[in-house]
């Protein structure tokens, strides 16, 4: 069951630790990822640009929400029990 | 997004869905009508050539076409120069994967700096094919040569030649200082791998290598352009991306996509090589010159030296378990090389390597490395191949170490829901488990190998799936038949899997749709064949028209019948109303009136699905080796694969056979040979030596189907994972019959005779 105070939880990549204070992951608010883009780099300044280009998600990389790999860009909703993962963008081959 | 239906997941009674029809497009194919880019003809047509470096690594000091422009028969010369010369470099789609326009405009006719040999120099059209090859050598380019760079290794090391003098290594978007053959870097690390390792019994590490090869479609590159006066083109080509190609297109010559048309013709073989432009460019820029239809077809020689391949790597993989056979740890270094541009698949390949298990403590570094070799595309899983042979290996020392059976150290160390995998997400509903036992019960694992010289292997292998957007059109027509508009490439059959699932839904037949792989101009955006996404993706846009066919049926029924809609109903291809004095109607029945209830009806669905099921395969190879010449023969195979739902088992097990087969290739023969100064000694298919019918025993295909949740009908895809497990299985195969664990692919004759020797000479049985 959701909790009144649950928010998104954030997994930072290894190489971007040195901003979160070695955190694996942190609690971020938000109900787009876009909100938790924003509000991630207000609390740990720097992240943004590591992750973002030009307002979207950084070429190579993509990010799963729940497990999901979606569209929708920085306009993907969260709910406050998501996880959210930056990974790597894959390519296909069949 | 359509949604899914409960209605269908999971149902094991389909009328349609997991049967063997007939393919729509065989009869077109074995009569030798299917039009592949190369039966592409038009009057006056006019053949183009492309001029390919000489050097792998060269700075192009001046090009001098006048001499070729002269001679007779030719219509134009184009070089660098004739191309977009002011942008906006941003990125490029390929498909699933993505360019910087720079680098995607610099590979399809070089500029400054040529990158690897056969790279593209300069391209002819003339009149005939042997004319433009006459001018291809009047055209006199300047070149310094610069020293080249092969080896990812190499590459790596301070002081390397540098092939973009101005490229930084990136770690995760954090840019370096240093100029560096190293394009990006970056790390998945959970728990802590450092210490996890020193709480293991049996830690094992070890350093392996893969060399670069080559998809090996059938077809050869090819591309025609018309330009009209109208500053309208249209581009007929062999490709896996039709809109993929329109928007290269687009971006490489600066014009607006409405202005780009695509018809893909047959394609023979792409496995993920077909998505990037080569010639496409090139041809719409002879045919704006000359304004005459050009055509490009590359040759076998050109395919291998210019297109493709996948790349080779570094691996270093160290991994720990328990006394009981719990994996505990595990850890790997990863360096693909990207060939000339940056863009190698390491980043998949990370995310595949450990993900047949659940590990708690896991740590992987990737680097994408550019070297003096073509730029590498998609290959069937890619990346996932090379992490699997190292993986695969290292974890059958460690079952021989703990003396423990290879599938039920996997059983017990399996990825399951739930499950996290290195890169984060955690699994959903996956099959790997169901995989192993289905091994285990198989006659091959059960059956004993004897005589000498024999050894099986075993291995697991995991791949993604990709989603992606998929459009269709369905029509009825008044016979009830369905024309089914379609954007997906039909490569492995895709025609009659996204047909049947349209028919599974309006119970009518297979035979009864009519499937047909439309141009851009004629269908809604749909992302190439690739990913293994066409059947799960495309197949749930079939099955969301028939969806919206269904509703416009059940209308039409209510108007012949002069009764409610909601009196009707639909059930097996049937409708029935007790209201109704002449009910029931067949779907053809019905489909006759449509004419006197308001005309046409077309179902139509544009779909973009996240639940992509991720797929696994398990693979058993027999083998014998001789232990004289070190040849390698594969006595039996099998492999095991969960396809969540088998739309039509025969293209399931045709898929997994092909990648076996690819796999096996891989394993024992395949490889780029380049001479010292870059240049590709064995860009033929004599030399480049793929695995025939006669080097390989009938493939065993065993589906699995664990129903994938984020499908109507639980597909998951099937085309890629299949090459993932052999090059391991082999590799394990061979130490059970020679006592030698091989860790550098491929394995081929001399390397496996190599080390034999070496064992024997470390055993004091010196033979060399």
């Amino acid at each position: 069951m959701e909790r009144p105070d649950q928010m998104p939880v954030v997994w930072i990549p290894s190489l971007m630790r040195n901003l979160t204070k070695n955190q694996e992951q942190v609690s971020i608010k938000g109900e787009t990822l876009r909100e938790v883009v924003e509000n991630l780099e207000a609390a740990y300044p720097g992240i943004k640009d590591r992750i973002c280009e030009d307002d979207r998600i950084r070429p190579g990389l993509a990010v799963s929400v729940d497990g999901v790999v979606g569209n929708e860009g920085f306009r993907q909703k969260v709910d406050p029990e998501s996880e959210i993962h930056f990974v790597t963008a894959i390519a296909g081959g069949a | 997004m359509a949604d899914k239906s409960e209605a269908y997941l999971g149902i094991q009674d389909y009328k349609v869905v997991g049967t063997r029809p007939i393919r729509h497009d065989g009869t077109d194919k074995v009569t030798g009508r299917a039009v592949y880019g190369a039966d592409v003809q038009m009057s006056r047509l006019l053949y183009g050539k492309t001029l390919r470096s000489p050097h792998a690594h060269a700075r192009i000091k001046s090009i001098d076409t006048s001499k070729a422009e002269k001679h007779a028969g030719v219509k134009a010369v184009v070089t660098s120069a004739d191309l977009v010369q002011e942008y906006e470099d941003k990125v490029s789609s390929l498909g699933e994967a993505s360019v910087g326009l720079r680098h995607l405009i610099g590979n399809v006719l070089a500029g400054d700096k040529v990158l690897y040999d056969g790279h593209a120099v300069a391209a002819v059209a003339a009149t005939s094919v042997n004319i433009a090859e006459e001018a291809l050598a009047l055209i006199e380019v300047d070149y310094e040569v610069l020293s080249p760079v092969l080896d990812v290794r190499k590459a790596m090391e301070k002081g390397a030649p540098l092939l973009h003098e101005e490229m930084k290594m990136r770690s995760l978007g954090e840019q370096t200082d240093e100029n560096s053959n190293i394009a990006n870097h970056f790390q998945h690390k959970v728990g802590d791998p450092e210490a996890a390792f020193g709480d293991c019994d049996v830690v094992i590490e070890q350093e392996f290598t893969t060399q670069t090869v080559h998809q090996g479609y059938i077809e050869p590159h090819n591309a025609t352009a018309q330009w009209n006066p109208d500053g309208k083109v249209t581009v007929w080509c062999s490709t896996q991306g039709p809109f993929e190609i329109r928007s290269q297109v687009s971006d490489v010559l600066g014009l607006p996509v409405a202005d780009i048309k695509v018809v893909p013709t047959e394609i023979g073989g792409g496995f993920g090589g077909k998505f990037r432009v080569y010639e496409e460019p090139t041809a719409v820029l002879l045919s704006k010159k000359t304004g005459h239809p050009v055509k490009m077809v590359m040759t076998r020689t050109e395919v291998l030296k210019a297109t493709g391949p996948t790349p080779g790597s570094y691996l270093k993989v160290k991994m720990g378990a328990k006394k009981d056979g719990t994996l505990v740890a595990a850890q790997a270094y990863m360096a693909y090389e990207a060939g000339a541009l940056p863009g190698s698949p390491v980043g998949a390949g990370a995310g595949c390597i450990f993900s047949p298990y659940n590990i708690e403590h896991v740590v992987i570094d990737g680097y994408d490395v550019v070297v003096n070799k073509p730029a590498t595309s998609a290959y069937r899983a890619p990346g996932a191949t090379n992490g699997a042979f190292a993986a695969e290996t290292v974890i059958d020392e460690i079952c021989e170490e703990l003396g423990v059976d290879p599938l039920d150290f996997r059983l017990k160390n399996s990825a399951k829901e739930g499950t996290r995998r290195a890169d984060g997400p955690i699994f959903p509903r996956v099959g790997h488990e169901e995989c192993v036992q289905a091994a285990k019960a198989h006659p091959h694992w059960n059956t004993p190998l004897e005589g000498p010289n024999r050894g099986r292997g075993v291995a697991s292998g995991f791949w993604f799936n990709g989603g992606g957007t998929s459009t269709v059109v369905a029509s009825v027509n008044s016979d009830g038949s369905v024309s089914l508009n379609e954007g997906s490439p039909d490569i492995g059959g895709t025609r009659t899997s996204i047909a049947m699932q349209l028919a599974e839904v309006l119970g009518i037949s297979a035979e009864d749709v009519i499937p047909q792989v439309m141009d851009t101009d004629s269908i809604g955006h749909t992302d190439g064949t690739g990913g293994s996404r066409t059947t799960f993706a495309t197949g749930w846009a079939g099955y969301s028209a028939a969806q919206d066919v269904k509703r416009l049926m059940i209308e039409r029924a209510a108007k012949h019948w002069e009764i409610d809609e909601k009196d009707v109903t639909f059930d097996d291809g049937v409708f029935t109303s007790s209201k109704a004095p002449d009910a029931p109607l067949t779907f053809k029945e019905l489909a006759a009136t449509l004419r006197r209830t308001g005309g046409p009806v077309v179902g139509r669905a544009t779909v973009s699905p996240s639940g992509a099921g991720p797929a696994y395969a398990v693979v058993m190879v027999d083998v014998e080796v001789d232990p004289d010449t070190g040849k390698v023969d594969i006595l039996r195979a099998t492999i095991v694969q969960d396809a969540g739902k088998a739309i039509h088992p025969s293209y399931v097990e045709g898929q997994l056979q092909g990648g076996v087969a690819q796999g096996i290739g891989w394993a024992l023969n395949e490889e780029y040979f380049y001479n010292q100064d870059g240049t590709l000694a064995n860009a033929s298919l004599l030399d480049y030596r793929m695995p025939t019918c006669l080097d390989l025993p009938m493939i065993d295909a065993v589906i699995v189907e664990v129903p994938n949740p984020g499908h109507p009908f639980g597909v998951r895809g099937v085309g890629e994972v299949p090459i993932v497990p052999p090059p391991a299985a082999v590799a394990n195969a061979i130490y059970g019959a020679t006592g030698v664990r091989m860790r550098d692919l491929p394995m081929s004759p001399g390397r496996v005779l190599e080390n034999i020797w070496k064992a024997d000479d470390s055993s004091g049985n010196g033979k060399a």
